[in-house]
């Protein structure tokens, strides 16, 4: 397709009082492209991904997604946009007082206004796309961590968002539940969902990431094929990182 | 003894009583259905004044909580029916409980949500958030329906503490129960009617006590 970014962060900054946590971060995602953030705790991933859908204000540069600047605009255009960011949170946040079902029609009903066939039908489907169409009337509490974020990643997928975010979506996960909800993941790279993943499943991204990016210090200190990142990273701390982490 | 039960379980008294007693308890629900919709709706627009990030709304909604709940209902309710008169303003005995109790009211019911919606991990807001719904959707559909089953019992100790609440409107000679049987025991020189009227109240709201205590229990466990 086109080589417009369908996600691109242009000198974003945001501080939280005095502290500056992301400084100026400059990120380009092209449509169908996944891109896989690592870097040491603190060093301003999550804050990065809420600014792209403004569960963080970014207190200055912009972000664009498919070409519309998502800082601008009122706050209808805010809800509107947000129905375009899919997001999938380390702690699966589901809601636990409605059914699986009701979690996927919910902002489908209300924020796309679907009425419920279609919204039922929707989550339906999306639902066997995660493998749990079985688990339709189940609750929450009753799945999984695995199987939870699943439907939590089937929640934003209902919605036909144009850029998924991932922020550490298995790192709250048992080991021997993170494979299927990777495998998702990995499905829905092939299908040609755009994606921007912050993670510290380095296997994952050798084998299903077009870029690697590297941050430190609230900045992007290296970018590029997982090949080049893990197998010779040309800066220190990158280097330090990883040999840490691996 | 026989004395005894002539003067407060008279039976005779009690049943010539009666009839008066259940148009008091009829107003006494008249008040409580007043009192508890308007202080549940009123307490709701409190609460999430109190945990508004703008500070002008917080600041003016966690005075009025604090405030209405240090003054004792009974000065508030004297002041709203003897004292605004002094200004010029006139209300009815059953619209100066109502007033007063909703005030009183709302601040209790306000704590008690704002403890609920406070119980709610930020996540469910940024999940619902993230999928473009609304704020007013996500307090709706996502954070309400979890905060008040959170604090399900203490919403229920504070409606039995309104129906105790009622009893006070007899100061203003509103004929609620107490009131109506305060005047059958005028009437009839027998303490009868008052053990009826107490007897009606621990019927009425035993169930509800233990149905606390239930919860309680349940959420403990
Ligand atoms: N709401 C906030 N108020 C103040 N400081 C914050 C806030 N949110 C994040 N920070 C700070 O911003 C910095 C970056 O946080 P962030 O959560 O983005 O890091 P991270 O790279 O995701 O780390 P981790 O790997 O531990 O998740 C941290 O120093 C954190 O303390
Ligand atoms: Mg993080």
């Amino acid at each position: 397709m086109s080589d417009r970014p369908m996600l691109e962060i242009a000198a974003l900054q945001k501080r939280f009082g005095e502290t500056e946590v992301l400084r100026d971060i400059n990120l380009r995602v092209g449509q169908g492209e996944l891109v896989f953030v690592i870097g040491p705790s603190g060093s301003g991933k999550s804050t990065m991904l809420r600014c792209c859908n403004r569960l963080e204000e970014p207190s200055g540069g912009a972000i664009m997604i498919d070409g519309r600047n998502i800082c601008a605009g009122t706050t209808r255009d805010l809800n509107r946009m947000r129905l375009q960011v899919g997001m999938v949170f380390q702690g699966f946040n589901l809601y636990p007082h409605l059914s699986v079902l009701k979690n996927i029609t919910l902002a489908q009903r209300k924020a796309l206004k679907r009425d419920r066939a279609e919204a039922e039908a929707k989550a339906m489907e999306m639902l066997g796309r995660v493998g749990l169409a079985h688990k339709a009337q189940a609750w929450p509490a009753e799945l999984s961590g695995g199987q939870q974020q699943r439907v939590a990643i089937a929640r934003a997928l209902a919605l036909d968002p144009k850029v998924m975010l991932f922020d550490e979506p298995t790192s709250a996960l048992d080991p021997e539940l993170v494979g299927s909800v990777l495998k998702v993941m990995k499905d829905l790279r092939d299908e040609g969902m755009t994606m921007l993943v912050v993670s510290h499943e380095m296997g994952f991204a050798r084998e299903a990431a077009d870029r690697v990016v590297f941050m430190d210090g609230g900045v992007v200190v290296e970018e590029g094929t997982p090949e080049e990142v893990f197998g010779a990273p040309k800066t220190e701390r990158a280097r330090a990182f990883l040999s840490r982490v691996s | 003894m026989d004395l005894f039960l002539d003067q407060f379980f008279n039976l005779d008294v009690m049943a010539r009583a009666l009839p008066f007693l259940l148009q008091g308890l009829w107003m006494t629900a008249k008040i409580c259905a007043a009192v508890i919709l308007l202080g549940l709706v009123g307490g709701f627009f409190l609460a999430l004044g109190c945990l508004s990030p703008r500070r002008w709304l917080r600041w003016p909604a966690v005075v009025v909580t604090d405030f209405f709940r240090a003054l004792p209902p009974l000065v508030l309710l004297i002041f709203v029916y003897s004292g605004l008169p002094f200004a010029g303003i006139q209300v009815s005995p059953f619209a100066a409980v109502v007033i007063a109790f909703f005030l009183n009211n709302s601040s209790y019911y306000g704590e008690v949500y704002r403890a609920g919606i406070e119980s709610i991990p930020r996540g469910q807001w940024e999940a619902a958030r993230s999928t473009g719904l609304t704020q007013a959707q996500t307090i709706g559909y996502v954070i309400l329906p979890q905060a008040v089953r959170n604090v399900l019992p203490d919403l229920l100790s504070n409606t039995i503490e309104v129906v105790k609440l009622t009893s006070l409107a007899s100061v203003v000679s509103l004929g609620e129960l107490l009131y109506s049987a305060n005047m059958a025991r005028s009437l009839t020189y027998n303490a009868s009617p008052i053990m009826l009227a107490a007897l009606i109240y621990l019927v009425l709201l035993w169930p509800l006590v233990r149905l606390v205590s239930r919860f309680q229990r349940g959420l403990a466990a």
